[in-house]
């Protein structure tokens, strides 16, 4: 039941527990280091430890972002790691081969082809999970074993090094604030549009919810899990183009490594089950906030950066704990009967018999 | 309320006796005091129409479910499984519908699963295979027993479950509808097996849809409906017909608007086509069948659960693909390629499965409303913000959907109002054809009511109407020509002067063909 | 590669004489053995002295530790889960290792502390996993961060291993014949592979695995002791992994938190490549263990090449990985 009164809808929509976290991250940082909060301009950038996290984060939000939808559907995108590369490698090689390797043209060029890449890769991914029926961690696995291999083929095992100006703008380019970002919040923007201005969002989730169903309701659903997994990869790629424009450099090897698994984690941080449906944009903003944040917190804190996945792993398995209804059932048992008679959905597996009684009349007539 | 047997028991004291059962789901009473004994050297038929609270009540007594009230006795003694292992244990064997076995291991290891002989802690592959063949020679069975199961057809691997079942010196045999998938020499078989076997003083608990079958085979019968135990009697004295309307249940009363509103609307019925079906049918599912619905028309569709009713209902719909046959709507050839098409073409339909195939549960009223209608218009033509209230208002007010609140979720909503909720999401893009599969099925008498009233009005308004349901009195009161289903095939049409003894004989009435259909 | 799937497809006639079943079963296997022939023949045909016991040895050398870990992620397969967690294990396995013999801990205390340490992590895993019905893969990939993380918390920086005993144990050559020479690695994983056809394939709870595998609701309806069997391969994976980490020590003589990495990935398509179903229910250890000389093939291959580069290794085992999905799809769509 929604409510009218706003705490309790905001509380309703599942926002309010990672903004929690978020808060007493941000908060403990203050506390151990008061300059985190401070915000300067210098030469018309805008610079703070703030902006490095949203800075650091706008990859993996925007992977998230696509990751998020593909979830919604009931899947999941492991290859996005190594699109990561292939985009970077892709770009970088274009520019470096390209005639005149400084000028822009190349820089717009080369992005375009290696945007272009992914989205053909993220063609492949929606044919073999809607088209082919394999299942999503599988048929995205394969991706994710090859590409690196492929982004590797493409630099040559190289690590290569670009000088663009337009390149560098991407990924580590000022308009007061970091470029990166102001992308980063552009395609949230733009998708949390189209997907809630659109009926596009409804149909995602219908589809996630109850796949059958909708094919009956007469969505085109095998079309519609096809083009997350594109989409999933157009973000991966961009996000690819940030962290190699940042460096000014494609690494195959590194570029994005587990990024896959930040992305994963701060989807299902943002309250978007993995079980599919309904599912949360601002969730999944807020959860690759959280990550990114985390790691900040623990370098800050002296620890050993490589540390956070500690941390991460807690915040998975806690996360996932409240989430699953089993594992929520059996922390909140208290007393209980013993044996619940398990919900009459299981039942409907086979010939359901999910029977309201009826009333009293039909009874007095039982017997003719 | 407990119907206790006509006759009192000459015989010794009965193997199981569960007394005042009643098993509860969340919103749902799925048994309510149930009282049923079984006896050892017996063959025990449980009947009961879909949702009459059969399949509840096997797994009441095999510790799936645990009873809110009542107690079983085993031999005596007051038993309560913590789950189908513990009462295997305790001489209780079941045997389902499906085929719970793994259909990547061999018969022998099916058979003998978690008590294979074992030599140096180790399973001994051969005295494995050895103890299995025994086992199925002893039941007049050749089945290799090393090859895997999966590439047995259903009706073996039905009987490897029954061997498995036996194997463990089975007291009491629960056979789920066993012979659903089985054909007439197959069925002549597993009835050899179970009469060696009640011979052998084993209790068997039979379940099944097809009357001859348990005709031939029960010595006594107990007979559910709506989760209340309506009799036991013993086969021999409780003729078909009994049994069929014992099953079905007649109700009274309170339905004379419906009856009124329905006989008006059977003196409108145009004879012009909304549908035509030729030959349509599809392997396993359907024989090909011919059918033609015309305009304001309600055709209802009669049969027993699997005589073929909603596998037609599927294929006219195109959620299963026929494999025979041409379709015409309104004149033009319809090519049935997927829902998606037949909405196209106007027809809308509701499937027997509300959780399953109907409601997205975890969409609001509203999103589920609206959801069939943006489906065809695309995800670029999204339905302005006050359309989609004007409609969700209206629908709501028109079905009297309670919560009357468009952003409650579908999920929370009765069974009752998840049904409106998915009229209302087809009636909505206007169909020319509705096909409800099922559509009062578990929801309460109000809203049956409600549906049926409502299905009057829309024929009235020259909507044709397929109208499927298990309670015949629905079928006959609603429709304008009755299409009586069995064994996987039309076998009459009815028109609208058919009354329920009608169907119910042809229902019943003793066939002289293969009682089942291959799968 | 085509070739491969030439045998599947002959699977219905084979299988239907007789209905006898082992021949549909071992289908996939035999495939990866005409397969890991083919390379091996390509090999030999295109290089000098690729057609030598040593190279034939060296396979088992360099793929000990990855033997031992698509050995238990088998198990895991078989009853329908999955493990990302090896990898990291195998890592934090080398870590602990490396530190404890550094702390001057006795090396056979190391070694029963490594074991320890992976089969708890394994047992943990596996309880959440049944207990509280959340997905394999996820929290397997939590473990995968715990494990890395906790590389790292027991130090950042690589720590080599110079304890005698395990110094001598990794370089100790068994001689087979005059020029073929193996390690005591091998004998390990080759023993581990025993032990795990014996368990999986002759015990009650390798038999229960696969019937968990091919419908753990029948399973669960039969009377098995699924919780046990589900939980108990997650533990078989994790000591697994343990064992694989010391080997991996051995191998490396090192222990560091970004050792094995993507390890879990080559452990899975090993196991995919030996034929075992990724939906659980089929599979071999032998499938596995030649699944994993595939890998080793087109490695050595690749090096023998010379001009090819090292990441053709990754693209191929993806195209492997791909080519066998597929076939396993068009596998089980026929089934009935």
């Amino acid at each position: 039941m929604t409510s009218t009164r706003p705490l309790d809808r905001f509380r309703a929509s599942g926002l309010l527990w990672p903004l929690v976290a978020l808060l007493v991250l941000l908060a403990a940082n203050a506390v151990v280091r008061p300059s985190f909060l401070a915000l300067r301009i210098q030469d018309g950038h805008l610079y703070g430890s703030l902006v490095d996290i949203l800075k650091n984060g706008a990859p993996t939000m925007l992977i998230a972002l696509g990751m998020c939808l593909v979830i919604a559907t009931r899947g999941i995108d492991l290859s996005v790691g190594a699109v990561v590369a292939i985009s970077g490698a892709v770009t970088c090689s274009y520019i470096a081969g390209a005639g005149d390797p400084t000028g822009a043209g190349a820089a717009f060029a080369g992005m375009g082809i290696a945007l272009a890449l992914c989205a053909v890769l993220g063609l492949w991914n929606g044919f073999l999970v809607a088209v082919v029926g394999i299942q999503p961690i599988i048929a995205t696995l394969v991706l994710m074993t090859a590409g690196r291999g492929i982004a590797m083929l493409i630099t040559d095992g190289q690590i290569i090094t670009v000088r663009n100006p337009a390149y560098r703008t991407v990924g580590a380019g000022f308009l007061l604030l970091p470029v990166s970002i102001l992308i980063a919040v552009a395609v949230f923007a733009l998708v949390a549009l189209v997907t809630r201005r659109t009926a596009l969002g409804l149909l995602i989730e219908s589809v996630g919810i109850n796949p059958e169903a909708s094919r009956l309701a007469g969505l085109r659903a095998r079309t519609i899990r096809w083009t997350v997994y594109v989409f999933a990869a157009i973000c991966a790629g961009v996000a690819g183009l940030m962290i190699s424009s940042n460096v000014s450099a494609a690494d195959a090897n590194n570029a994005g490594l587990w990024i896959e698994m930040d992305a994963i984690l701060a989807v299902v941080i943002g309250g978007t089950s993995l079980a599919g449906g309904r599912y949360s944009l601002t969730g999944t903003m807020l959860g690759a906030l959280i990550i990114q944040t985390l790691t900040t917190t623990v370098y800050s804190m002296g620890i050993a950066p490589e540390i956070t996945l500690v941390f991460k792993a807690v915040v998975v398995i806690a996360v996932c704990l409240l989430q699953a209804p089993k594992a929520r059932a059996v922390l909140l048992r208290r007393t209980r009967r013993r044996h619940t008679p398990p919900d009459p959905d299981a039942e409907a597996a086979g010939r359901p018999s999910t029977h309201t009684p009826t009333s009293a009349m039909v009874e007095k007539v039982a017997q003719p | 309320m407990s119907v206790d047997a006509k006759q009192a028991p000459a015989e010794p004291t009965p193997l199981v006796r569960m007394r005042g059962i009643s098993v509860e789901f969340p919103g749902v009473k799925a048994l309510q005091e149930v009282d049923f004994r079984l006896f050892p050297g017996e063959v025990h038929a449980l009947m009961g129409e879909n949702g009459a609270g059969k399949s509840t009540l096997i797994k009441a007594l095999t510790g799936v479910y645990t009873p809110a009230a009542g107690v079983t006795t085993l031999d005596g003694r007051e038993v309560s499984f913590s789950g189908p292992a513990e009462a295997q244990a305790a001489g209780i064997s079941t045997v389902y519908q499906e085929v719970n076995l793994c259909p990547n291991l061999t018969v022998a290891e099916n058979i003998l699963l978690g008590r294979e002989p074992r030599r140096f802690g180790a399973v001994d592959g051969r005295a494995t295979r050895a103890r299995a063949a025994e086992l199925l020679a002893d039941m007049g069975l050749h089945i290799d027993p090393g090859s895997v199961l999966a590439e047995h057809p259903i009706a073996v691997q039905q009987l490897v479950a029954i061997a498995r079942a036996v194997a463990v010196d089975a007291k009491v045999l629960i056979l789920d509808e066993p012979t659903s998938s089985l054909d007439q020499d197959e069925v002549a078989e597993l009835f050899r097996i179970m009469r060696h076997l009640r011979d052998r003083g084993v209790a068997i608990l039979f379940v099944s849809h097809f009357l001859e079958q348990v005709y031939e085979i029960s010595d006594r019968m107990t007979v559910l409906r709506n989760g209340r135990l309506v009799g036991e009697h013993r086969t021999s004295e409780l003729s078909r017909l009994d049994l069929v309307s014992l099953m079905i249940g007649r109700e009274l009363g309170a339905l004379a608007e419906v009856e009124r509103l329905a006989g008006q609307a059977g003196e409108e019925a145009s004879t012009v086509p909304v549908l035509e079906a030729r030959g349509v049918g599809r392997k396993g599912s359907v024989a090909p069948f011919d059918l033609r619905i015309n305009r304001g028309e309600v055709v209802g569709l009669a049969g027993l659960l699997g005589s073929g009713r909603t596998e037609l209902a599927r294929l006219l719909f195109g959620a299963d693909r026929p494999d025979s046959g041409q379709v015409t709507v309104d004149g033009r050839a319809l090519h049935l390629r997927g829902p998606r098409a037949a909405i196209a073409a106007g027809i809308a339909f509701c499937s027997e499965d509300r959780k399953g195939e109907g409601v997205v549960a975890d969409l609001s009223i509203r999103d589920n409303l609206i959801l069939a209608m943006q489906a065809a218009n695309g995800w670029a033509r999204p339905i302005p913000r006050r359309v989609k209230d004007q409609l969700v208002e209206k629908w709501i007010k028109a079905l009297d959907i309670r919560p009357a609140n468009p952003d409650a979720l579908v999920g929370k909503l009765s069974g009752g109002n998840q049904q409106k909720v998915l009229l209302a999401r087809w009636l909505v893009t206007e169909p020319k054809l509705l096909i409800l599969d099922e559509p009062t099925r578990g929801i309460d008498i109000g809203a049956k009511t409600q549906i049926q009233k409502l299905v009057a009005e829309l024929a009235q308004e020259g909507m044709a109407v397929v109208y499927i349901s298990a309670e015949l009195e629905e079928v006959v009161r609603l429709s304008h020509r009755v299409v009586v289903m069995k064994d996987r095939a039309k076998v009459a049409e009815l028109d609208q002067n058919a009354t329920v003894d009608d169907i119910m004989r042809l229902i019943a009435h003793v066939d002289e063909r293969p009682e089942a259909v291959a799968a | 590669m085509t070739t491969s799937a030439t045998p599947v497809k002959g699977k219905s006639p084979l299988a239907l004489p007789g209905r006898r079943s082992v021949p549909g079963r071992v289908v996939p296997v035999i495939a990866t053995f005409v397969l890991f022939v083919l390379l091996f023949g390509v090999g030999t045909a295109r290089y000098d002295g690729f057609l030598s016991g040593q190279v034939v040895a060296n396979l088992f050398i360099d793929n000990a530790f990855l033997i031992v870990l698509a050995v238990g992620m088998t198990f895991v397969i078989v009853t329908g889960g999955i493990d990302l967690s090896v990898g990291a294990v195998v890592a934090l396995s080398t870590m602990v290792a490396a530190a404890g013999l550094q702390a001057g801990l006795p090396a056979p205390l190391v070694v029963l502390l490594v074991l320890a340490m992976g089969s708890t992590l394994g047992l943990l895993m596996g309880l959440v996993i049944h207990y509280f019905e959340i997905q394999p893969f996820i929290v397997t990939l939590a473990g995968m961060f715990l494990a890395r993380g906790l590389c790292f918390v027991v130090g950042v920086e690589s720590i080599s291993i110079k304890d005698p005993t395990f110094r001598t144990f990794a370089t100790a050559a068994i001689p087979l014949s005059g020029t073929v020479s193996i390690t005591w690695s091998v004998v390990i994983a080759l023993a581990i592979v025993a032990v795990a056809v014996w368990v999986l394939h002759r015990t009650r709870f390798g038999r229960t695995a696969y019937a968990v595998g091919g419908n753990e609701n029948s399973a669960m309806l039969m009377g098995l002791p699924v919780a046990r069997v589900k939980v108990g391969v997650y533990v078989i994976s994790g000591l697994c992994s343990a064992i694989a980490g010391l080997l991996f020590s051995l191998y490396m003589l090192s222990g560091y938190g970004l050792h094995a990495v993507g390890m879990e990935l080559d452990a899975i398509a090993a196991v995919v490549i030996g034929g075992t179903l990724l939906s659980g229910g089929a599979g071999y250890v032998l499938g596995s263990l030649l699944g994993v000389l595939v890998l080793g093939v087109i490695q050595t291959l690749i090096s023998f090449q010379g001009t090819l580069s090292s990441w053709w290794t990754k693209i191929a085992i993806g195209t492997l990985l791909l080519l066998f999905i597929v076939m396993q799809r068009v596998f089980m769509r026929r089934q009935p």
